[in-house]
């Protein structure tokens, strides 16, 4: 550990993962770099404060988990659950991530400059996402509140048993899942969109060329309907 | 002479005029109602010339038992063997959850979360309080993770291994939809996969990840329906559980299907000798502790639970009676309802007359949770009791030291299930 232009640096080829996690949940702010992560798991999760924190290579699952108003940098891609009920601040990814990207995420943003896995969003509940590249199958499954924006293409059966959750995507989605729609984008939705492309420092893409999706609320409640 | 078929009873014809009538399966609260190898098919032997018993009042029969001490470093120190299983809020009225965490903590206990987080009236009168972590999520943050005395990750439960929950519109009110980021009034569906691991070994590292946000202080339990037991607790302690929850078919459920609720899972009495097997092979029985549920009913339950090598039980079915649930006090308005006081479990409807599975204000406000804290704490103290007399019955001065030698079954299925020998031999099927 040392500290270089007033940034704490870890090097977990050095530090173990319990050292680093434990130093940033006693840190109230201030900037940091992590070396080295090499793939490991749970980096950087459960922080609590405006930390300000680079990890310099990829990350495996779970990175940045339940963080809270800190701003995680990837610079790299990201495993398994990056962002993972992500509640308030920042986590950007410059590579790729893997599935559940943002999974149960309640607030803050999440921002993937390549492409996401499958099931991202799952059960999403406030987090608003934005993936530069494209998404797998089953992506926002299950998705209650917050927005979920693709830049490239949708895989398989997006929107799966949606509930309140705005989905936005630029290029083609192969289906849609149960209860899923296409809806008219209106002002309210091109701000929207326009807002989160700004938030996750996305210039060259048009606010005017995605589409809107979301429930069509025929699963809200259990029908039955060859009752008498 | 009228004469019921054994195929087509009465409860079948009915069942079938039902579906007839609405074309979907019927859903319910409770557990199984089915007649199943239980407890009750198990005996104590008691002392005699061979074994020496302890005074049944006076001589000292201790009940503590330490959970999560396997790698957590602020494991639960409870007074009693009994804990309240998880049953969220939503499900349950915020008096019913509020009363819970007082009798529990009365007896020096803990109680549970459930699906649907974590309320400030049930962390302020919980001494101990067990934090779900659910494949919904509904609620989940970081800073009720660190509140919470232990985690629970629920992969399962009893009342329907392999499916999710839900819980019906009339159910959702503002706070509860609030809580759980849904539109209020909706029927709610929680799924049954976990959103962001799939497998043994991921599990591993979400348990990892839960123990790195919380700095390696809280006890991590796994909870799983009664099933492929042997399997799946090998598989929890290799993934790091600090405690496995065992919930065996009888537990119960605030909204279920009843063909779920009759027809998954195995009873709890098949399923804690494998889970004890399986933790014995692995030389983690008591360092990785085991708590069983489902049909809890008695003192003798717990007794016979714990003989068989479990660690503590689990009641949340038997509470809710406690707190007053199915009492012919309310028996008029049970029958308004189309059932009667000891029928009742139309818990996902949310019209309990006593107050208790219910998100209606006027009815949640008939449960004073002080006066059900108390009776869940006499309660209690009554199952306390019992396991104690048993207990020393056997010559014992813990309750943890009962073992299956002190047991027989009445029946040819106990005993092949329980790994005790039928009574009045020493046969034990398979042996």
């Amino acid at each position: 550990m040392a500290t270089v232009l007033g940034i704490e640096e870890i090097d977990l080829a050095t530090t173990t993962r319990r050292e680093l996690n434990a130093r940033l949940h006693q840190a109230t702010g201030g900037r940091w770099r992590i070396l080295h992560p090499n793939g490991g798991h749970a980096v950087a999760v459960g922080l609590n404060a405006p930390l300000d924190v680079d990890i310099e290579g990829h990350v495996g699952y779970y990175c940045a988990g339940m963080n809270q108003h800190a701003t995680v940098r990837v610079h790299g891609n990201a495993g398994v659950g990056v962002a993972e009920n992500l509640m308030s601040g920042t986590v950007v990814v410059d590579g790729h991530a893997s599935q559940s990207a943002g999974a149960t995420g309640r607030g803050g943003l999440l921002a993937i400059k390549g492409d996401a896995s499958a099931r991202t969003g799952i059960s999403m509940k406030g987090i608003d996402i934005v993936v530069r590249g494209s998404i797998g199958h089953m992506g926002a499954f299950m998705a209650q509140k917050g927005a979920l924006l693709v830049c490239g293409d949708a895989g398989e059966a997006l929107g799966d048993s949606i509930y309140e959750a705005r989905l936005y995507v630029r290029g083609a989605v192969e289906s849609l899942g149960a209860d899923c729609v296409e809806k008219e984008v209106r002002d309210e939705h091109r701000a929207e969109i326009a807002a989160l492309l700004d938030r996750a420092g996305i210039a060259d893409v048009p606010a005017a060329e995605f589409r809107r999706y979301g429930s069509a609320r025929r699963l809200y409640h259990f029908h039955v309907d060859n009752a008498y | 002479m009228l004469r019921e078929s054994a195929t087509f009873d009465r409860a079948t014809i009915a069942e079938i005029h039902r579906a007839a009538q609405t074309g979907i399966y019927d859903i319910r609260g409770a557990g199984a109602k089915r007649r199943l190898p239980h407890f009750d098919d198990l005996l104590f032997l008691g002392a005699s010339v061979s074994r020496y018993p302890l005074e049944g009042y006076r001589e000292r029969c201790d009940t503590d038992v330490v959970l999560g001490d396997r790698f957590a470093s602020e494991p639960l120190h409870l007074k009693i063997p009994v804990t309240i299983a998880g049953m969220s809020f939503g499900a349950l009225s915020a008096p019913a959850k509020e009363a819970l965490g007082r009798g529990a903590s009365a007896l020096g206990t803990s109680t549970t979360t459930g699906d649907g987080g974590m309320t400030p009236e049930e962390r302020l009168h919980s001494e101990t309080l067990i934090y779900q972590l659910l494949p919904s999520r509904y609620g989940m943050n970081p800073d009720d993770l660190r509140r919470a005395d232990a985690i629970e990750v629920v992969i399962g439960q009893g009342a329907k291994p392999g499916g999710g929950g839900m819980l019906l519109g009339q159910k959702i009110s503002d706070r509860v939809a609030e809580m759980r980021d849904l539109p209020p009034g909706i029927d709610q569906r929680s799924a049954c996969r976990h959103p962001d691991w799939t497998g043994p070994d991921d599990l591993e590292i979400k348990i990892e990840e839960l123990r790195e946000i919380t700095d390696w202080r809280k006890p991590i339990f796994v909870k799983i329906g009664a099933s492929r037991t042997y399997y799946d607790v090998a598989l929890a302690v290799k993934a790091g559980a600090d405690v496995v929850v065992l919930d065996g078919m009888q537990g119960g459920t605030a909204a279920s299907q009843e063909v779920f609720i009759e027809h998954v899972g195995i009873p709890i009495l098949a399923a804690i000798p494998h889970a004890v097997e399986s933790l014995q092979e692995l030389g983690m029985h008591r360092k990785v502790q085991l708590i069983v549920s489902g049909g809890i009913r008695s003192g003798a339950d717990v007794a016979k639970a714990l003989a068989l090598g479990a660690d503590a039980c689990s009641i949340g079915v038997a509470a809710i009676h406690a707190l007053g649930d199915n009492s012919p006090e309310y028996a008029e308005e049970y029958e308004q309802l189309g059932t009667a006081a000891g029928f009742y479990d139309d818990w996902h409807e949310g019209r309990d007359p006593a107050g208790i599975s219910t998100q209606d204000d006027e009815l949640a406000a008939r449960l004073d949770p002080e006066l059900g804290g108390r009776r869940l704490a006499n309660y209690l103290r009554a199952m306390v009791l019992e396991a104690q007399t048993l207990a020393r019955a056997c010559g014992k001065s813990h309750v943890r030291n009962l073992e299956p030698e002190d047991l027989v079954a009445l029946t040819i299925e106990a005993a092949a299930m329980a790994r005790v020998p039928l009574a009045g031999t020493s046969w034990i099927p398979g042996r």
